[in-house]
C-alpha cells in the first residue's frame, strides 16, 4: 500500500439469529435439515400466506443493539421488490427507513471506536443450487433446484460507518463483532455455515484527507482471512485507478478466491427496489420497559471479560482474546478463584484447550493445577489428566492414580540423575564447565529411564544442585 | 327460506342438511349455466359435509348457528385440496394445502361449502367481466353485470344457489355487486375479518364479508367469521360483534347523515332510492342530516394509485418458479416473462404497470407518498364526520345493473367505485341493503357507512331500510 493512500472501509454484516422459528413463521430455523422440509405456506410466500412477527427474534435484535450502544427505535417494515427465484414472493421484508437499532457504535480491543450506522431486521432468502453447470455456477447450468429450508430465516443486517482505515481493522471489527454475537447469544455466526455473512464496502482517498471517494460493494466473502485479501485488493485496484488518471465506478463486485474482485453489477443495472411499508404487518414499537429487561439480562461483553480475565490473571492482551473467543475466561477466572496458579491455567488454557474445555469443571481444572504445581504431577503428566477431564470429566487425582502417575520422591528421582551422569561423564565435564547446552543428554537419559513420567524442572535443579 | 331459518330447522332435525344442499344443487343445476356463477361446484365434498351435519345433529349434537346452510366461496379465498383460481390463468389448477381462516370459522359454524365463485381476475374489476373463464351475469337480467368483483358470490345468492356467500371488498367489491344483485352485501371494519388464506390484491384495504338475502342472515355470518386471528396482524384485538341482538332496535334517535360529496354521483334513479330510505329512517324516528366529507371526492384517485401499488407487490409473486402457470423459456428471467404475459389479463396487467410506476424511485413520494396523505385526509374527515353522526349514507353504485361490454373504458368502469372506496380508504365498516328498483326495474342498493367497529348501529339501520323497503 502506497504511503500516499488511506483505505476507507465500512462492513455490512447479516446474521441469522439463533431463533427456534423464522421471522415469520412457525417453521423450525435450523440448518442442515433436508430441503424443503422447514417450511409452512408462509415460507413458500403461498397465495393468501400472511407474516406474523417473531417475538424472539426481536429481542435478539434489541440485545445486539443495547450490545452495539445503539438506540432502539420504533420501526417499520417495508417491502424490497425485485424478482428473483429463490425470493419466495418476489419481494422481501426488510426495514428500510426506520430500522429498530440506530446509532451505536463499537470498540475494537485496539480501542478503536467504530460508529454503527443501523442494525435491522429481514427475513433471508430461500437457497439456489445449480445443477449441471461448472463450479455450481448458474452459468451453463442445465436446471435449478430451491431449497425454502433458510427462506424466512431471521436476519440481522448491521451497517458500521465508514471508520474503518485498514484491512487488518476490518477484521478486527468483524472478529469482535462475531464475539459479541456468540456472548449475546444472537447469533452462533458461523462464516462457514453462512449464518455470519460480510459485504465490505471500500474505497481510498489521499491520506490525510477526510473525503469519502466513490466505494465498491464486495460480495463473497467466505471468511476473515478472505475479508483482509479482498479489501487489500479493492483498495490496491482503487490506488492504481487513480494513479493511472482513471477512477473506479461506484458498483457490486464479486470476491473470487484467486485473490480479486469482478464487477457483480455496476450502478446502472442496480435494483430500483420500490420499496414501500409492508402492509400485511402492524409497526414495531418495543414497549421501553421490555427493552430495559433485556439490557438488564445482558450478558457481560467481551471486552469486559477480556479485562476481567487479564486483571485477574494477568493474561496478556492476546490470551484474554483468545480465552474469550474460546468462552475459557469464565472457567479459568473460577479455577483461579479456588486458588489455582494463575499462570499454569493459563498455559494449559491457550495451549491444551482449543476445542474448549468439553467436561472439565473449574473445581478439576484447579485440583489439577494444585497437584502440578505442588509437584505431584509432572507437565507432562498433567497435561495428559487434563486431556481426559476435558473428555470425560471426573476427578484429577483419581484419574492421575488410575495412570499411576504418582510423584517421584525426590531421592529415586536423584539416584537417577547420579546415573545419568555416571553414564555420561564426558558431558558431564562440559556441564561442570558452563556448557548448559548439553543439559539436555541428562534430562533426556532420566526421561528414558523414566518413559517420560519425570518432572523435567525438578531434574535440572538437582543437575545445578550437583554442578555446585 | 333464509339461512337463519334453513339453519333452525337442520338443528331441531325438521329439515335435513342433505334436503337442503340437494334443494340448492338443483337450483344451480337449472341456472349455472346462464349466470355462471362458479368457478367450482364442490358438489361431491358438500355432500359429505351435509352428511356429517346430519349424523351430529342425529346424535344430539349442535353443529352450530350456520348448521347445513350451503355456502358459497369468492375464489381467492383459499381451500385445502380445492382449487383457487382468482379467476385467473396463472392460478390454473393451483390446490392450496391449506384453509382459510374465514373457511374454518365458517366449516366450524356448521356451513356446508357448495363452491367457489367467480370474480374479476385477482378482484380487479367492477363487472365480472375481467375473469379469464367467463363473465358472470345478472340473475336478474342476464345481459348485465352482476356488478363485481364479487360478482360471483353476489349472483349466487340473488339466483338462490346458496343463501350465503362470502366476498372480498377492496374498494367496493362486496357492497357494489350486492347493490347490483339486489341482495345485502358487507364490507365489515378493516381487521374485523381474517384475512389468513384471502388472496391478496391491496393488503392494507382488502377485507372479507358476507353476502345474504337479508340483513339477520349477513348478521348471522359476520358473526361467525369476525373475531381476532393469530395469523393476521393486520386482525383486530376484538371479539366478533353480536349483531343479532341488536337488530330490533330500531333507529329512534340515532343521528344519520347524508354525504353530500357524493350525493351528485349517483344517477337521479339511484340518488333518489337514497333520499327515498333517508325519508324512511327519518319516518322511523332518525334524525337525519346533511353530512360532509370533503377529502371523499379525491378518494378515487388515491386508491387507484394505493391499490395498484401493493398489487403490484402482491401478485410478484406469480412467477412461474413454485406454483400455477409456468411457461418455460431460455433462461429464469425469460421464462418468468413468459408466464407473467401469459398468466395475466390486460387490467391486471395495467395496474401491476401502474403500481410499479407510483412505487418507483424519484415518483414515489409524488404518487405513492401523496395517495397515503389523501388517505390520512379521508380518514380524518370520516372521523370529524362521525363526531354529529352515528352513521351515514350515500348510494352504493352510481348506477342499476350496466350491460355486459358497456363500459369498455376502463376509466369508466373505474367510476363504479366512486362512492364505495372513501369508506375503504378509511379502513370502515359499510353495508348495502336493497332499497327499491331504480331504471329498468332493476335493484338499487342503499349504503349505510359506520366507523370503524360501528358494525352494531350499521346493522340496526341497515335492518330498518330492509324493513322499509318490504
Amino acid at each position: 500500500m502506497s504511503a500516499e493512500w488511506e483505505t476507507v472501509v465500512g462492513l455490512e454484516v447479516h446474521v441469522e439469529l439463533a431463533t427456534t422459528t423464522k421471522l415469520f413463521s412457525g417453521a423450525p430455523n435450523r440448518f442442515g435439515d433436508e430441503p424443503n422440509t422447514n417450511v409452512t405456506p408462509v415460507c413458500l410466500g403461498l397465495p393468501g400466506s400472511l407474516p406474523v412477527l417473531n417475538r424472539a427474534a426481536v429481542e435478539l435484535a434489541i440485545r445486539l443493539g443495547l450490545a452495539l450502544n445503539c438506540e432502539v427505535r420504533p420501526s417499520v417494515f417495508a417491502r424490497k421488490n425485485y424478482f428473483y427465484p429463490d425470493m419466495p414472493k418476489d419481494f422481501q421484508i426488510s426495514q428500510y427507513d426506520q430500522p429498530i437499532c440506530v446509532d451505536g457504535w463499537l470498540e475494537l480491543p485496539s480501542g478503536v471506536r467504530v460508529g454503527i450506522e443501523r442494525a435491522h431486521l429481514e427475513e433471508d432468502t430461500g437457497k439456489s443450487s445449480h445443477v449441471g453447470g461448472a463450479d455450481g455456477r448458474l452459468h451453463g447450468s442445465a436446471y435449478s433446484l430451491i431449497d425454502y429450508n433458510r427462506a424466512g430465516v431471521p436476519l440481522l443486517e448491521i451497517v458500521s460507518r465508514p471508520d474503518l482505515r485498514s484491512s487488518e481493522q476490518a477484521r478486527e471489527y468483524a472478529e469482535e463483532l462475531r464475539a459479541i454475537l456468540v456472548a449475546t447469544g444472537v447469533s452462533d455466526a458461523r462464516m462457514e455455515e453462512g449464518s455470519m455473512r460480510v459485504d465490505a464496502n471500500v474505497s481510498v482517498r489521499p491520506a490525510g484527507s477526510d473525503e469519502l471517494r466513490t466505494r465498491c460493494e464486495i460480495k463473497n466473502i467466505n471468511s476473515f482471512r478472505s475479508l483482509q485479501r479482498a479489501i487489500d485488493h479493492e483498495a490496491q485496484r482503487h490506488i492504481e485507478l487513480y494513479e493511472s488518471g482513471s477512477a473506479p465506478r461506484l458498483e457490486t463486485r464479486h470476491f473470487s478466491e484467486d485473490g480479486r474482485t469482478h464487477t457483480l453489477r455496476s450502478k446502472e443495472e442496480s435494483h430500483d427496489y420500490r420499496y414501500f411499508p409492508e402492509p400485511d404487518l402492524v409497526s414495531l414499537d418495543p414497549d421501553p420497559a421490555w427493552v430495559e429487561e433485556i439490557r438488564a439480562a445482558l450478558p457481560a461483553l467481551p471486552a469486559a471479560r477480556r479485562a476481567a480475565v487479564a486483571e485477574a490473571t494477568g493474561a496478556s492482551h492476546d490470551d484474554a482474546t483468545l480465552l474469550v473467543a474460546r468462552d475459557l475466561d469464565g472457567l479459568v477466572l473460577a479455577a483461579a478463584g479456588a486458588g489455582a496458579e494463575p499462570d499454569r491455567l493459563l498455559t494449559h488454557a491457550v495451549n491444551n484447550l482449543a476445542d474448549g474445555p468439553g467436561c472439565l469443571t473449574a473445581p478439576a481444572f484447579a485440583a489439577l493445577v494444585r497437584m502440578e504445581t505442588g509437584g505431584e504431577l509432572t507437565a507432562t503428566q498433567a497435561k495428559d489428566v487434563l486431556a481426559e477431564l476435558v473428555a470425560s470429566g471426573g476427578d484429577p487425582a483419581v484419574i492421575a492414580a488410575a495412570r499411576g502417575y504418582e510423584a517421584m520422591d525426590s531421592s529415586e528421582l536423584e539416584a537417577l540423575v547420579d546415573a545419568a551422569i555416571a553414564d555420561n561423564a564426558d558431558a558431564w565435564e562440559k556441564f561442570c564447565a558452563g556448557e548448559d547446552r548439553v543439559q539436555g543428554v541428562f534430562v533426556g537419559a532420566v526421561m528414558k529411564a523414566t518413559r517420560g513420567q519425570a518432572d523435567g524442572k525438578a531434574v535440572n535443579r538437582i543437575l545445578q544442585a550437583r554442578r555446585g | 327460506m333464509t339461512a337463519i331459518e334453513l339453519a333452525a330447522a337442520v338443528r331441531s332435525g325438521h329439515r335435513s342438511a342433505v334436503d337442503v344442499l340437494e334443494e340448492h344443487l338443483a337450483r344451480i343445476d337449472e341456472r349455472e349455466a346462464e349466470v355462471h356463477a362458479f368457478m367450482t361446484v364442490t358438489a361431491d365434498s358438500a355432500r359429505a359435509s351435509a352428511r356429517r351435519i346430519d349424523e351430529r345433529v342425529a346424535a344430539g349434537d349442535d353443529p352450530g348457528p350456520l348448521a347445513g346452510v350451503p355456502l358459497a366461496l369468492k375464489d381467492n379465498m383459499c381451500t385445502r385440496g380445492v382449487p383457487t383460481t382468482c379467476s385467473s390463468r396463472i392460478l390454473e389448477g393451483w390446490r392450496p394445502p391449506y384453509d382459510a381462516t374465514v373457511v374454518e370459522r365458517a366449516v366450524a359454524a356448521g356451513a356446508v361449502i357448495v363452491g367457489k365463485t367467480n370474480l374479476d381476475e385477482f378482484a380487479m374489476g367492477s363487472s365480472t367481466e375481467n375473469s379469464a373463464f367467463g363473465p358472470t351475469r345478472n340473475p336478474h337480467c342476464l345481459d348485465r353485470v352482476p356488478g363485481g368483483s364479487s360478482g360471483g358470490s353476489a349472483a349466487a345468492v340473488a339466483a338462490g344457489f346458496a343463501p350465503l356467500a362470502l366476498g372480498s371488498d377492496t374498494g367496493g367489491s362486496i357492497r357494489q355487486p350486492a347493490a347490483l344483485c339486489g341482495v345485502v352485501g358487507v364490507k365489515p371494519t378493516y381487521g374485523r375479518v381474517s384475512r389468513y388464506g384471502l388472496v391478496a390484491f391491496a393488503s392494507s384495504l382488502d377485507q372479507i364479508g358476507p353476502f345474504a338475502s337479508t340483513v339477520a342472515d349477513a348478521a348471522v355470518l359476520l358473526e361467525a367469521i369476525a373475531g381476532h386471528d393469530p395469523l393476521d396482524s393486520t386482525s383486530i384485538q376484538e371479539p366478533a360483534p353480536r349483531l343479532l341482538d341488536v337488530l330490533h332496535q330500531g333507529v329512534e334517535g340515532l343521528r344519520i347523515g347524508i354525504i353530500d360529496e357524493l350525493a351528485s354521483a349517483a344517477d337521479p334513479d339511484v340518488a333518489a332510492r337514497v333520499t327515498a330510505a333517508a325519508d324512511a329512517l327519518s319516518a322511523a324516528g332518525a334524525k337525519v342530516d346533511r353530512a360532509t366529507v370533503p377529502a371523499a371526492v379525491y378518494g378515487l384517485t388515491a386508491y387507484y394509485l394505493i391499490a395498484p401499488a401493493e398489487a403490484s407487490s402482491n401478485l410478484a409473486r406469480y412467477d412461474g418458479v413454485r406454483y400455477g402457470l409456468r411457461v418455460d423459456g431460455a433462461d429464469t428471467t425469460e421464462m418468468m416473462r413468459r408466464t407473467r404475459s401469459a398468466g395475466f389479463g390486460d387490467e391486471v396487467k395495467a395496474r401491476i404497470m401502474l403500481g410499479t410506476y407510483a412505487l418507483s424511485a424519484g415518483y414515489y413520494d409524488a404518487f405513492y407518498g401523496k395517495a397515503q396523505r389523501v388517505r390520512t385526509l379521508v380518514r380524518r374527515d370520516f372521523a370529524a364526520a362521525y363526531e354529529h353522526f352515528d352513521v351515514l349514507l350515500c348510494a352504493t353504485s352510481p348506477s342499476v345493473a350496466f350491460r355486459l361490454g358497456e363500459k369498455a373504458d376502463p376509466l369508466a368502469m373505474y367510476r363504479c367505485d366512486v362512492c364505495t372506496i372513501p369508506t375503504s380508504l378509511a379502513g370502515d365498516a359499510a353495508v348495502s341493503v336493497p332499497f327499491g328498483t331504480g331504471a329498468d326495474d332493476l335493484p338499487v342498493g342503499v349504503q349505510v357507512l359506520a366507523p370503524a367497529l360501528g358494525e352494531p348501529v350499521m346493522f340496526r339501520v341497515a335492518a330498518a331500510l330492509e324493513g322499509a323497503a318490504s
